[in-house]
């Protein structure tokens, strides 16, 4: 069983003005449900590629479908209640004098008032940790706390397609565990997520799915073990990823893939038995 | 060049609560000095203390002695500072001038404003270029351009400068895998062969076994514990303070719980992390 494809994008190819060729004839389907990683060397085009999803972007040539309709004939507002985009760079995201005022403004242009807006508010605050900042001005925040306030704008939008560009960058141990919690959640709740992130760990820990992009386009797309085994790594590397270490330390023992240290660990125990 | 934090304390403008407390800290020259430490331990408002651009340029009350060759950054003028200790921020997108159509422009308005003879300009913008491997971005304009090769732009901007003291904080955080270590072999090399001081906040606790010499664990704005790097990465009370381990320390760890370290004896995963993929893996490559 299947389930219908929320993201449908189809040669899709896109060039910056006065910039380089970004997307080169680009094809990538995501279905309902899915969590989804795009990695790749800086400059490969993922950020180009999600900003298509919520019509940021416009692609030059090719189409991209949400849930079935063209991103070319729809406003960004309306694409807005169906894609949540996390920017990589939360300043040019925040603009609200106080927390609670930068989390309810999306909620709010979606029609929402009063105890409801409340309710939304409070519960993306207390899921990214910031349930006591409310009434903070979002710049006395350090910079990890301003990257999971704009996290927590996104998350109060309740968009059925969450796209996260970079969501742990600047974060400690516990912050990575934090954001590792909301894409699995997300995930349960059946929510679609893609996350752009060069954390491999991250990567392999919390995705099912994992797109390589190289020079605008896929290079590689299938499970964290499939994209981190062995026999990936030449294209890996030409795309200036390593896989994550225990994969490394896997393929040195014979153990199969091994992208994470919970599936190191069990193949080490497997070989005793 | 030395730089030297004694007694630093050091509160916001308008705030009565100090955000750094009892900071001694020294930074000799070829060394790379490491910070690590959770959210909002205060490692950002380090930089800007160390670099001596707070209270100079933002205010705030300092309390204690910064030192950068000798001289108190109290009584240096700002373009003094500067030029003895270059400063790149988290926010790459805060650090470009905005002010340039190229980023080989970019890299030398620096260059260009300490009033460099044009030839010795264009040596220091080539050299940063090749030292973070961008050569092949001088033309891109620098608004249009990815995270990551921004960051790699804003680092080269502060290495042609050619400051003694260097205060980085997290300089690879938007890099891939295969930029932060490049990044890190330029920074090593910075030290080594140049004598440049660099104090580096970083989470990626990998990238700091590698290169750093010494590590500080800031908590709560005071030095918790430090040490040499990999002692300290591999002190088990660090991850309560939301510091990650190395992936070498954490498998080491996760093996052991399982009652299956004898399987990976044979195997330096310390060097294996350090360590580029290895040669015979990439023979094969497609593209």
């Amino acid at each position: 069983m299947t389930a219908d494809p929320v993201i449908d994008v189809q040669g899709v190819s896109f060039t910056y003005p006065r910039g380089p060729r970004a997307l080169d004839g680009i094809d990538l389907t995501v279905r309902r449900g899915e969590r989804l990683a795009i990695v790749g060397q800086n400059g490969s085009g993922k950020s180009t590629l999600v900003r298509l999803f919520n019509g940021l972007l416009r692609p030059g040539e090719g189409r991209v479908a949400i849930n079935g309709s063209d991103v070319g004939d729809r406003h960004v507002a309306d694409l807005a209640r169906e894609v949540g985009l996390l920017f990589q760079n939360p300043d040019r995201q925040i603009f609200a004098g106080s927390v609670r005022a930068e989390v309810s403004f999306g909620p709010q242009n979606l029609g929402l008032r009063g105890e409801a807006l409340a309710a939304v508010v409070e519960q993306a605050l207390v899921t990214v940790g910031l349930e006591g900042e409310a009434a903070t001005n979002p710049y006395d925040l350090g910079y990890s706390r301003r990257k999971l306030l704009a996290l927590a704008s996104i998350l109060a939008m309740d968009t059925p397609i969450v796209v996260l560009d970079e969501p742990t960058t600047g974060q400690d141990a516990r912050g990575i565990a934090r954001v590792q919690s909301i894409v699995t959640s997300l995930g349960n709740a059946g929510r679609t997520v893609v996350a752009i992130s060069h954390d491999m760990r991250f990567v392999a820990e919390s995705f099912e799915r994992v797109v390589v992009m190289r020079g605008g386009r896929t290079a590689l797309d299938g499970s964290p073990a499939d994209v981190f085994a062995e026999p990936a790594w030449a294209t890996l590397a030409s795309t200036f990823l390593e896989p994550p270490l225990p994969a490394r330390v896997g393929a040195r023992l014979r153990l199969g893939s091994t992208p994470t240290d919970a599936s190191l660990v069990a193949a080490l125990a497997g070989e005793d038995r | 060049m030395v730089l030297r934090l004694a007694g630093v304390g050091y509160a916001y403008a308008g705030t009565a609560k100090p955000v750094l407390n009892d900071i001694d800290l020294e930074v000799e020259p070829g060394r790379v000095v490491a910070v690590v430490g959770p959210n909002e331990a205060g490692k950002s408002t380090l930089c800007l203390v160390a670099a001596g651009l707070a209270p100079a340029s933002i205010g705030g009350r300092l309390t204690g002695s910064v030192l950068l060759g000798g001289a108190e950054t109290a009584t240096l003028k700002p373009f003094e500072a500067a030029q003895r200790c270059g400063i790149l921020f988290q926010n790459p997108a805060t650090q470009l001038s905005g002010t340039t159509a190229t980023v080989w422009e970019e890299i030398a308005f620096g260059p260009r404003n300490l009033g460099l003879p044009l030839d010795d300009v264009v040596g220091r913008v080539e050299s940063a270029m090749a030292a973070l491997g961008i050569a092949a971005l001088a033309d891109r304009d620098p608004t249009r351009l990815s995270g990551g090769q921004a960051q790699l732009v804003a680092l080269a901007a502060v290495v042609a400068l050619g400051p003694s003291v260097l205060v980085l904080d997290e300089p690879t955080s938007q890099l891939d895998p295969a930029g932060t270590r490049f990044v890190g072999d330029a920074l090593a090399r910075l030290a080594t062969e140049a004598g440049t001081a660099i104090l580096l906040v970083e989470h990626k606790t990998a990238l700091v076994a590698r290169i750093a010499n010494e590590a500080v664990l800031l908590v709560g704005g005071r030095i918790e514990r430090r040490g040499p790097a990999r002692d300290l990465l591999a002190d088990p009370t660090i991850e309560k303070h939301g510091v990650e381990p190395p992936p070498s320390v954490r498998i080491e760890r996760a093996a052991a719980a399982a009652g299956q370290s004898d399987r990976l004896r044979g195997i330096d995963l310390a060097a294996l992390e350090s360590a580029p993929l290895e040669a015979t893996a990439l023979a094969g490559e497609l593209s």
